[in-house]
């Protein structure tokens, strides 16, 4: 294996809980095995903020609730051959996506806001400010997943996905033996 | 808003908020029904042409009169288009929002009667005078544009037209009194002629040529229910409503169904977008139609009958109800009826309230149980467990026409015109791009180019056989047969030519479907939403190949997974351009190069944040100078 060019792989948290990338570390020992095949590039394991070179994989954890999640998709979607939306909250939405449901309102993401930072019941905030440091990302008017703002080539289901699913979609994407997921590894009961 | 509810509240009895309708009138109402829950589509309609709306407190009233709960008044309450819960003015002007009327000049209508009445459309004027709304096509595409002013028709509208009309009615005039300075003193069949056409521009040898009177029903009473029957499975009548069930058989199952009581339905609800044939039948034909249906209940021993007219029909009903008591009053209905013991049938109107959807059997018998007009499961079939459970014989107007006809001229006759399968004559209302739009009866087997020629149509570039739910045909499939076999319809032949924007047509052919789904199943409530948004995509030019999948795929979970014909046949007027105009899709599509979805728009969606914070986007408004 070892005469193979490894293959370069990047990882980023977006709107999600970082749930999923822990579920990465549950490959446990295999990691071993993995890093075997791979080098790292941009993500929060290796703590690169940009990319160095093109990657062959890109993973995603997590849909866009800012714009700065927007603007890190289309980075990996530029940079990345394959990219692939890890759990629920990538391919869906999920848990952000909750805040969609407010839907009958003239201003649904002001009153988001409000809920969260000021009027919610169980809400301490003294200042009775919404936060706006100007280094804060703007938010988008909802949680996109991120099929909606680029391509996406594959979706590992699960909040968050097994180690398992993780660890054989990866070597067999590697090694170009992926053909869809072993219905074992997808069904919840 | 509120300032012009409280300020006008006081004064104004029709704002139902502010003066609560007097429990007393609400009782009278339900009693004119018996108090029968069955009724409660009457019960409403009554309380809504009065009060103007149908308020939760009158709904309180309502359901104790009739025993049932308030949510269920107010379940039938919500569903019906035609029933509001909020005030409507005292005239309510509906405007018909077909393609056909967009085409020939709606807009202009809709910003005279705006600008004059000074409301929207959508609103209802501060002082409860006018409402001013769309509905979907109300059976008048021979004379678009067209409108509902309270329960009269307008047609053929223009601005000049509107303009006026919003005057006189601002003025304090009657719509009747639009349509005649006398219409008091006309008859009812002057009065409906006087509002819309009949435009029929040929006459078959079945339906709209010379017609003896009750020469049917003369010779039905004549011979046995099961002779009757086979006459009709002789003949190889098929149903005219658009599914093409054979009428033969139809009856025989329900004949052959114990039980105590059987019922016979006509089916007027005719509201299939460029479908206006039934409406010409009613208008000319009303004595046919009631003949064909006393046959029927002869035939499978029923001796209750209801025509369910949609609501849009409503300006025909004072028309229905003196041929039904003509007929009363010649022993046509009733008891022992043409003197024979124990002939007895009668028919009563049941009245819709504007839900394309009660045209599907199944939820046409639910609103005349007075439920929402949600389909049934299947089985039991209405020849089965109908009406209230007892065997239900279903059929368009048109079929019980032609039942009658063939009583008095014998199956043969019938069956030898047209061709094989699809036997007789048939009535297709043609509008659209042609010369003559109208009623044309024709033996089944003419080809869609020979209808064209006949319209004055020759320069279509697409055609819409049997309206949206139906197939849509470019210029290289003219030479197909109107049969059940190639082309069926329902009536409907919508004529297109080279100026019209194909994908527009589909995207409004959607948003109808979108708009009457009765949202029963998810597959037809939100399949339909998301087919609707696919073509707007395409329409952008937003759309990548792989789009053309996903509108195949999803019609194809939609029609295999709704629960009635609506949703199983929603998908076609996207299936069936994808099929005959595949250019037209493929000239909108582009692939998509680095992967970043163009339907993104990261502007509109970081613009709310913009105002909240107050400031610009660091990543997405890096110049500054904008």
């Amino acid at each position: 294996m070892s005469e193979l060019p490894k293959a370069r792989i990047a990882t980023a948290s977006l709107a999600g809980c970082f749930g999923c990338h822990m579920a990465i570390l549950d490959i446990d020992e295999r990691l071993i095995e993995l890093m075997k095949l791979v080098d790292v590039d941009r993500s929060p394991l290796t703590d690169k903020k940009r990319f160095t070179q093109r990657c062959d994989i890109g993973i995603i954890e997590g849909g866009c609730c800012n714009e700065e999640n927007v603007h890190v998709l289309h980075d990996f979607r530029r940079h990345c051959d394959v990219l692939i939306a890890l759990g629920q909250c990538a391919i869906m939405g999920g848990l952000p996506a909750m805040r969609n449901a407010i839907m009958h309102s003239d201003a649904p993401l002001r009153e988001c806001l409000d809920e969260a930072y000021i009027t919610g019941r169980y809400i301490r905030n003294t200042t009775h400010n919404v936060p706006n440091d100007p280094a804060l990302p703007l938010l988008l008017d909802e949680v996109y997943p991120c099929s909606q703002v680029v391509e996406i080539d594959y979706q590992i289901p699960g909040c968050a996905p097994e180690g398992d699913i993780i660890f054989d979609t990866l070597s067999k994407l590697l090694t170009g033996r992926f053909r869809g997921f072993e219905r074992e590894m997808i069904r919840f009961d | 808003m509120e300032n012009g509810r409280s300020s006008s509240g006081g004064i104004d009895a029709s704002v139902c908020e502010m003066a609560p309708v007097p429990a007393a009138e609400i009782a009278e109402i339900c009693k004119t029904y018996g108090n029968d829950k069955h009724r409660m589509l009457d019960i409403l309609r009554d309380v809504q042409d009065q009060y103007r709306c149908v308020a939760p407190s009158t709904m309180e009233r309502i359901a104790e009169a009739t025993g049932l709960t308030r949510i269920e008044v107010e379940g039938v309450a919500s569903f019906y288009s035609f029933l509001s819960l909020t005030p409507k003015g005292r005239t309510s002007i509906r405007l018909c929002d077909d393609i056909v009327d967009r085409y020939t000049g709606l807009d202009a209508v809709t910003s005279a009667f705006e600008e004059v009445l000074d409301i929207r459309v959508g609103e209802t004027s501060p002082d409860g005078a006018f409402s001013l709304e769309y509905t979907p096509c109300i059976g008048m595409c021979d004379q678009t544009p067209a409108a509902m002013i309270n329960d009269v028709v307008m047609t053929k509208l223009t601005s000049e037209t509107a303009r006026r009309l919003a005057e006189a009615l601002k003025s304090g005039q009657s719509p009747e009194h639009l349509v005649s300075d006398r219409f008091e003193a006309l008859t009812p069949h002057e009065r409906v002629t006087r509002m819309v056409d009949n435009n029929i521009r040929h006459a078959g040898d079945v339906l709209l040529g010379p017609v003896p009177e009750e020469a049917g029903l003369n010779h039905a009473a004549g011979i046995t229910p099961t002779q009757i029957i086979t006459a009709i499975e002789e003949s190889g009548l098929r149903g005219c409503g658009g599914a093409g069930f054979t009428t033969g058989r139809k009856w025989r199952f329900a004949a052959s169904e114990r039980a105590e009581k059987h019922f016979v339905i006509c089916n007027a609800d005719e509201g299939e977008p460029g479908t206006f044939k039934d409406r010409v039948l009613l208008t000319e034909r009303p004595h046919l139609v009631f003949e064909g249906m006393t046959i029927a209940a002869r035939a499978v021993g029923a001796s209750n009958g209801i025509l369910y007219l949609r609501g849009e029909y409503v300006y025909l009903r004072e028309l229905l109800e003196q041929v039904l008591e003509e007929r009363r009053r010649r022993g046509l209905l009733g008891k022992n009826i043409l003197g024979i013991k124990g002939f007895n049938f009668d028919v009563r109107l049941q009245l819709g309230a504007g839900a394309y959807i009660c045209g599907e059997e199944g939820a046409l018998i639910s609103s005349c149980e007075g439920l929402p007009g949600e389909p049934k499961t299947r089985p039991p079939f209405p020849v089965n467990r109908g009406y209230l459970g007892y065997p239900t014989v279903v059929n368009n107007v048109e079929t019980f026409c032609h039942a009658a006809r063939i009583l008095d001229r014998g199956a043969k006759w019938f069956h030898d015109m047209g061709t094989e399968g699809s036997h007789g004559t048939k009535l297709f209302s043609v509008c659209g791009d042609c010369l003559n739009p109208g009623i044309y009866e024709l033996p089944y087997g003419h080809t869609v180019w020979e209808v064209l020629e006949r319209v004055g149509g020759e320069d279509a570039a697409a055609v819409q056989v049997g309206g949206p739910s139906g197939t849509m045909i470019a210029r290289d499939s003219f030479h197909r047969k109107l049969t059940f076999d190639d082309l069926a319809t329902g009536g409907a032949i919508i004529i297109f030519n080279g100026d019209r924007n194909i994908l527009e047509i589909v995207e409004y052919y959607m948003s109808f479907f979108v708009h009457e789904s009765c949202g029963y199943c998810t597959p037809c409530r939100v399949g339909n939403v998301f087919l609707q948004k696919a073509i707007q995509k395409f329409r952008k030019g937003l759309a990548n190949p792989e789009d053309i999948e996903y509108l195949k795929d999803l019609s194809g979970t939609i029609i295999e997974t709704s629960r009635c014909g609506l949703g199983m046949t929603s998908p076609n007027p996207v299936l069936t351009t994808l099929q005959n105009f595949p250019l037209v899709y493929s000239a909108v599509t582009k692939p998509n190069k680095d992967g970043i979805r163009d339907t993104f728009d990261i502007q509109s969606a970081i613009d709310g944040a913009r105002k909240i914070a107050k400031r610009r986007s660091y990543i997405f408004d890096r110049d500054f100078t904008q």
